[in-house]
């Protein structure tokens, strides 16, 4: 850790000064995670069937539609501080912190981005 | 984990998993760690089902064939017996991965509530915490009877 000198503090030792915004984020996002996962949890127990065409027909129903790419941004936004936590309990190299938090922040982008083309292309119908 | 003192006598040096002995409140602290990282490969499989429901019907039952396929037609010969293990492996993964939801939900609130600054008179702590992790499992239970059994 930086000992509060100049070079210390230029290398961007010490606190970041973000931590409380993490910890409140992680649980605002939390609260909002029970509500969907409760939602989801349920509706996957009143479908009728989770074959093809009943799932196909519950997603094509906008409410579904949102509150199900809800879940999906919800939770991945939650991961993703999440495991930014454990990579910053375990991993203690620095390049590789660095690294494994950068990689961290591309995978759960491109994950968001690919639950959103889905969700779209079912809710609004088209190829398939 | 023991470092010699100046004394010659090695003192144990920092809280350690094996020198800890397990309690309720310690169990449910790690577990709510190992159900969040689980409950983020349940994302990914509710990732891989959205890909295959935009792909198609035929997609859609090659990723139901995967992740909950019909083991009374697994063949066991040859390449079969690998993809039996891999279906085997699949099922016990997706049931792993409801658990991790429930788990870390139930732990979740636990949190919350011990952040308000309840629950760390000694008994309340180890019945919450013992309650936090049988909850996860009986909330897996309940919710795989509702989905196969209904």
């Amino acid at each position: 850790m930086g000992n509060g000198t100049s070079i210390g503090r230029v290398r961007g030792l010490g606190s970041a000064h973000s931590g409380s915004h993490h910890w409140l984020m992680q649980h605002y996002l939390g609260i909002a995670s029970l509500v969907l996962s409760a939602w989801l949890v349920a509706s996957l127990i009143l479908l009728p069937s989770l074959d093809y065409k009943s799932v196909r027909e519950w997603l094509g129903h906008p409410i579904s539609a949102v509150l199900l790419g809800l879940f999906v941004l919800i939770n991945l936004w939650h991961m993703r501080l999440g495991i930014q936590t454990v990579i910053e309990d375990y991993v203690h190299e620095h390049a590789n912190k660095f690294a494994s938090i950068v990689l961290l922040n591309l995978v759960t982008f491109a994950a968001v981005a690919f639950a959103a083309f889905c969700l779209v292309r079912l809710a609004l119908g088209g190829a398939a | 984990m023991a470092n010699a003192s100046p004394s010659g006598r090695t003192r144990p040096i920092s809280p350690h998993l094996q020198i800890w002995r397990w309690g309720p409140g310690m169990a449910a602290s790690i577990l709510h760690r190992i159900s969040g990282v689980g409950a983020s490969v349940g994302l990914v499989l509710v990732l891989w089902w959205l890909g295959a429901l935009v792909a198609g019907p035929e997609s859609y039952a090659k990723f139901v064939g995967w992740v909950w396929a019909d083991l009374s037609a697994e063949t066991w010969e040859g390449l079969g017996i690998l993809c039996g293990l891999i279906h085997i492996f699949l099922k016990i993964v997706v049931v792993g991965c409801s658990w991790a939801l429930f788990a870390h939900a139930l732990t979740g609130i636990r949190h919350f509530l011990l952040d308000t600054g309840a629950g760390y008179e000694l008994d309340a702590n180890n019945f919450w915490a013992t309650a936090t992790i049988i909850g996860g499992v009986l909330l897996t239970a309940i919710f795989w009877a509702l989905l196969l059994l209904i």
